[in-house]
């Protein structure tokens, strides 16, 4: 009993994580219909930026409980500055290509900020661990975990309710869904496009610099963090759908649940549960479990 | 360059690799080898571009292929190149004919990321498998051919010798194989499904067949890579090593069967040059590399000799 | 050209013929150094032992480092460094290996970490006979699998890590250990560190159970599920191999779990994060440093001068990738000098300096190393073990125990799980 208890808080643990880093992938493809690489870079960044500034904040003697806000805030200052670099700069002159040059456009990219990272921050590994002890822990049955787990889930919350409504309740998020639907028709009706796809790739990039923000007092940041992300990000959005922001959600929790009973069950297999998981969705239901219909163009 | 030019020049190659190769310094006949390698699975990939489709995991059965001859040599004591790239290749094409029933069904992305988690699968199962000594991988034995184990000073160029013949009949196959009434179906296939459908061919029969082709090319390339460098890993499933062959391919472009051969030597000597020149930063080169060519030669450097040609 | 320039020409020309003028003028020694410049394995590995390859090869041409290593480079002939990073798949290895090897003509490689590409180069040196020597790659199987004339491997397999550790487990808790749980990455060095000392953990308390195995993914950075699995089994002792990303992310997530009270948690590389993370690290927390390195390095000039000197340089003190670094280009060049004495005074060649490698035995940094098995090519070394303890604040270790080079390390020929097996017979 009190193992799938584990099972289950662990899972929701992982899947909230796993969420985060995921759902800023699956706004950019279901926008601008491109597979984003760069993505693990942003989470990347988003690490190191919330490690390096927290720290040397930390060490003047800010006051531990603002250091969630300056994750946040950090996070924010990484992909402000870098997104639109990004988009404006190199992306916007390449919508025209097949989806899959932009894949290795992205990927191109990922590479050059891969290093440009370690130009920067150095290989050292940075570390905040402030921010994860500072909350305490609690009890569950005979397992303790940190308050901290309890704010990632939130900011996984947060961040999909706020998307959600985003999306449905505000002028922009409905041009966002105009768009997703038909770029076409969209352009056609008036829409500034070209501005949506700005907003959206720096939003999903934001997204996953959060991801990596809040992760940072939970790890230590080393070079080679963005790479496992995307992969497991890219897992995650195709077993949900891409494009789908719900998908995105179940497909979290899925794995994240797998995942979890593998390891407490049967750890011998939890190197590629999850790509069995994908291959299997991918052969039975190829758009992913919730996907946008898309008519069949002659 | 037109369709008549191309065994032409491939012999021309040909000839000139096999009468230089004695007084070529042993690492360029080694980087040369493995360019010829890598150069037979992006061959394949070139095959599934001209569809329309990009395989994120045709790393897939170069390591089955890899595996295949190092398998052989580990547990049967065979070292002939020959036997071993052929069983290779008939590796690889086996397991691409079972995994093409799935696989032809999809397209785009799908595609794409479908043949990417097969490949990461086949990556975690060998990294497990301890009895083949998991990520570490094991030792290939050295080469033999026809029972001969050339002396020390020509096993690199016999082996480059064999890897160009192999690479010669493979392109012209290939470039037979675009003119027959399945290989002209690709770019087709690529424009508008549907209408090959009307017109009475099976799109899904002609996509399984090129994937079939594909993989054999692959695991070809494997097996060769495998008995070249002495040593093969789990790595060589990883979706890293796919990355490689796609940069590759789109570096190549898909002008002719003789791009893939000359986009990977390309980007081994991008590589090492990287390496030598900037150890902290080879990455940073290699991604600025990609995206020049991605953005100033769309077709690939291959369009390079074409634009000459045609002026 | 007039007649004094012509004089004077051949002059010149005689004095560099004549033997006395040219050993003046030795040829510098290029030597290839291989190391993990990018990459998760830089930071706590490849990039220190850079620097100590760095450090060293400046000490040893100024002529600086403390006896018996005062001769100018290696026996006066200055060294040249070519760094080369040990990113990417083993068959860019090997290709890089064959460039330093045949392109640029190095006269030595020394390096490697990833013991995938010291199994692929192995013989790939043999085929193009140059002399290497591995530093720091763990796997056994070198040796084990093949005799090798180029290759010297000049600190202690991974083997030693895991017999050392239940060694010490079994000291520290005099002999009472019930149950035992690992949690390592899950590739080669993981699998094997955990099955070494899973069956010496068995051989030394028979019937000692095993809670449970986790074998995540290599940098799969998020442990929560495994950390709660291991305090459900509520095992005496955890062994974990973990290093860099990994293992700075299981003790900053497993501390505050309380996995370090409930159960003895033994890090058998846990030297690299010991001083960084300290705060977060508890009292009691076996430490590892892959042998006599860092902490545990016997007191001695030698060691006194690296340790001062290396953390005058890089503001860190050195950690055991640039022990093992500084013992590898130390060996060589005692090797070398013994080489060329037996040579008569001049410059000896590769066969030469192998023969006076075989079987040596030499100081470092870290003690008395001996090249005692893989038939006189790979190294043994005692290994030391203890538990941390702040005083004041600072980290440092208590507990201390040495385990000499014989107790934790097989004997010449036979293979280490064998030995293991066949408790531990020398």
């Amino acid at each position: 009993m009190e193992q799938l208890l584990a099972v289950l808080i662990d899972g929701i643990i992982y899947s909230a994580w796993l969420f985060v880093a995921a759902v800023g992938l699956t706004l950019i493809y279901g926008v601008m219909k491109i597979v984003n690489v760069t993505h693990g870079s942003f989470y990347a960044l988003g690490a190191y930026a919330a490690a390096s500034i927290t720290g040397a904040l930390l060490a003047r003697g800010m006051p531990p409980s603002l250091s969630y806000a300056v994750l946040l805030g950090s996070a924010l200052l990484v992909t402000l500055i870098v997104a639109p670099l990004i988009e404006r700069g190199i992306l916007r002159f390449m919508y025209a290509k097949d989806e899959v040059v932009i894949l290795l456009i992205t990927y191109a990219l990922f590479l050059i900020l891969e290093d440009a990272i370690k130009l920067v921050w150095g290989v050292s590994p940075y570390f905040i661990a402030e921010p994860y002890g500072l909350l305490g822990s609690f009890d569950v049955l005979d397992l303790t975990y940190p308050y901290y787990n309890l704010i990632l889930v939130g900011v996984a919350i947060l961040c999909g309710g706020g998307l959600a409504w985003m999306l449905n309740h505000t002028r922009t998020g409905k041009l966002l869904v105009a768009v997703i639907h038909d770029t076409e028709v969209s352009r056609a009706m008036g829409i500034n496009v070209e501005r949506m796809y700005l907003y959206t790739f720096t939003f999903g990039s934001l997204l996953a610099a959060i991801g990596g923000a809040f992760t940072a007092p939970t790890v230590s940041v080393v070079p080679g963090l963005g790479v496992e992300v995307i992969v497991l990000s890219f897992a995650v959005v195709v077993i949900g759908g891409l494009g789908s922001l719900p998908g995105a959600a179940l497909g979290a929790v899925i794995v994240g649940l797998v995942r979890s009973a593998t390891i407490h069950y049967l750890p011998q297999v939890e190197l590629f549960v999850i790509y069995l998981v994908m291959a299997m969705v991918l052969a039975f239901r190829p758009r992913g479990l919730f996907s946008i219909a898309e008519a069949r163009k002659i | 360059m037109s369709a008549g030019r191309a065994p032409f020049t491939l012999a021309l190659i040909l000839v000139v690799i096999l009468a230089a190769g004695p007084f070529a310094p042993q690492w360029t006949l080694f980087l040369l080898t493995i360019a010829l390698a890598k150069g037979l699975v992006v061959l394949g990939l070139m095959l599934l571009l001209r569809c329309g489709l990009v395989s994120f995991g045709q790393a897939l059965y170069y390591c089955i292929g890899a595996y295949a001859a190092g398998m052989l040599g580990r547990y049967f004591g065979m070292s002939d190149l020959f036997t071993l790239m052929l069983a290779g290749m008939a590796a690889a094409a086996l397991a691409a004919l079972v995994l093409g029933y799935l696989l032809a069904r999809y397209r785009g992305i799908f595609f794409g990321l479908l043949s990417l988690a097969l490949s990461m699968i086949l990556y975690g199962l060998l990294v497990k498998t301890e009895a083949l000594g998991s990520s570490d991988g094991f030792h290939v034995l050295p080469s033999t051919l026809f029972g001969v184990r050339p002396a020390d000073a020509w096993v690199r160029y016999a082996v480059l010798a064999v890897a160009a013949l192999v690479a010669f009949v493979a392109a012209l196959a290939v470039h037979r194989y675009l003119d027959t009434p399945l290989g002209k179906l690709a770019p087709a296939i690529k424009d508008n499904e549907i209408r090959v459908e009307y017109m009475g061919a099976s799109a899904r029969y002609a996509i399984h067949v090129k994937y079939v082709i594909a993989a054999a090319l692959a695991g070809l390339g494997g097996a060769l890579a495998a008995t070249t460098v002495g040593h093969i890993d789990p790595e060589m499933a990883y979706w890293t090593t796919s990355g490689e062959f796609i940069f590759i391919t789109i570096l190549a472009g898909t002008g002719s069967v003789i791009a893939p051969f000359l986009g990977a030597l390309i980007f081994g000597i991008i590589q090492t040059v990287a390496f030598g020149l900037s150890p902290n930063t080879w990455q940073m080169v290699l991604g600025a590399s990609l995206l020049v060519v991605i953005v100033f030669l769309p077709l690939g450097l291959w369009s390079l000799f074409r634009r000459r040609k045609a002026a | 050209m007039n007649v004094v320039r012509k004089a004077v020409a051949a002059a010149a020309v005689a004095a560099a013929l004549v033997p006395g003028f040219a050993a003046a003028q030795e040829a510098p020694l290029k030597i290839g150094v291989v190391s993990f410049l990018s990459g998760a394995a830089a930071g706590p590995f490849g990039v220190p032992a850079r620097n100590a390859a760095e450090i060293m090869v400046e000490m040893l041409n100024a002529g600086k480092v403390p006896a018996p290593y005062a001769a100018k480079g290696f026996g006066g002939a200055a060294l040249q460094m070519q760094l080369v990073d040990e990113a990417g798949p083993a068959t860019t290895q090997v290709t890089e290996f064959r460039n330093l090897a045949q392109r640029d003509s190095v006269d030595m490689v020394i390096g490697y970490i990833s013991s995938g590409n010291c199994l692929a180069i192995a013989p790939v040196a043999e085929e193009l006979k140059k002399l290497t020597v591995f530093f720091d790659c763990g796997t056994p199987r070198i040796f084990e699998e093949k005799n090798y004339k180029y290759v010297f491997r000049t600190a202690s397999t991974a083997t030693m890590d895991s017999v050392g550790a239940a060694l010490y487990v079994m000291d520290l808790k005099k002999g009472k250990v019930g149950s035992i749980a690992g949690v390592n990455q899950n590739y080669a060095w993981g699998q094997d560190s955990w099955s070494d000392f899973e069956a010496s953990m068995k051989k030394l308390a028979p019937g000692v159970k095993v809670a449970t195995s986790q074998m995540p993914k290599l940098f799969a950075g998020q442990f929560n599920a495994e950390i709660s699995t291991i305090l459900g089994a509520k095992a005496d002792v955890v062994h974990s191999s973990f290093w860099d990303g990994d293992l700075e992310a299981f003790i900053l997530q497993a501390g505050p779990r309380g996995l370090f009270k409930r159960s003895t948690v033994v890090l058998t590389t846990g030297e690299t994060a010991m001083y960084k993370l300290a705060e977060h690290i508890p009292d009691g927390v076996v430490i590892g440093a892959r042998g006599p390195y860092g902490p545990y390095a016997p007191d001695s000039e030698l060691n006194r001068w690296f340790s001062t000197t290396f953390a005058d340089r890089y503001n860190v003190p050195p950690n055991y990738a640039a022990y093992q670094m500084a013992q590898a280009i130390l060996g060589t060049k005692a090797a070398w000098e013994k080489a060329q004495a037996a040579n008569g005074g001049k410059r000896p060649d590769t066969d030469q300096v192998i023969a006076a490698f075989e079987r040596l035995s030499f100081e470092s940094p870290g003690g008395r190393i001996e090249m005692a098995i893989g038939a006189g090519h790979q190294a043994i070394t005692e290994t030391v073990y203890g538990v941390s303890r702040k005083v004041k604040g600072k980290m440092t270790v208590a507990n201390v125990k040495r385990y000499p080079a014989t107790a934790v390390n097989p004997p010449d020929g036979v293979k280490a799980a064998d030995w293991i097996a066949g408790g531990f017979k020398q």
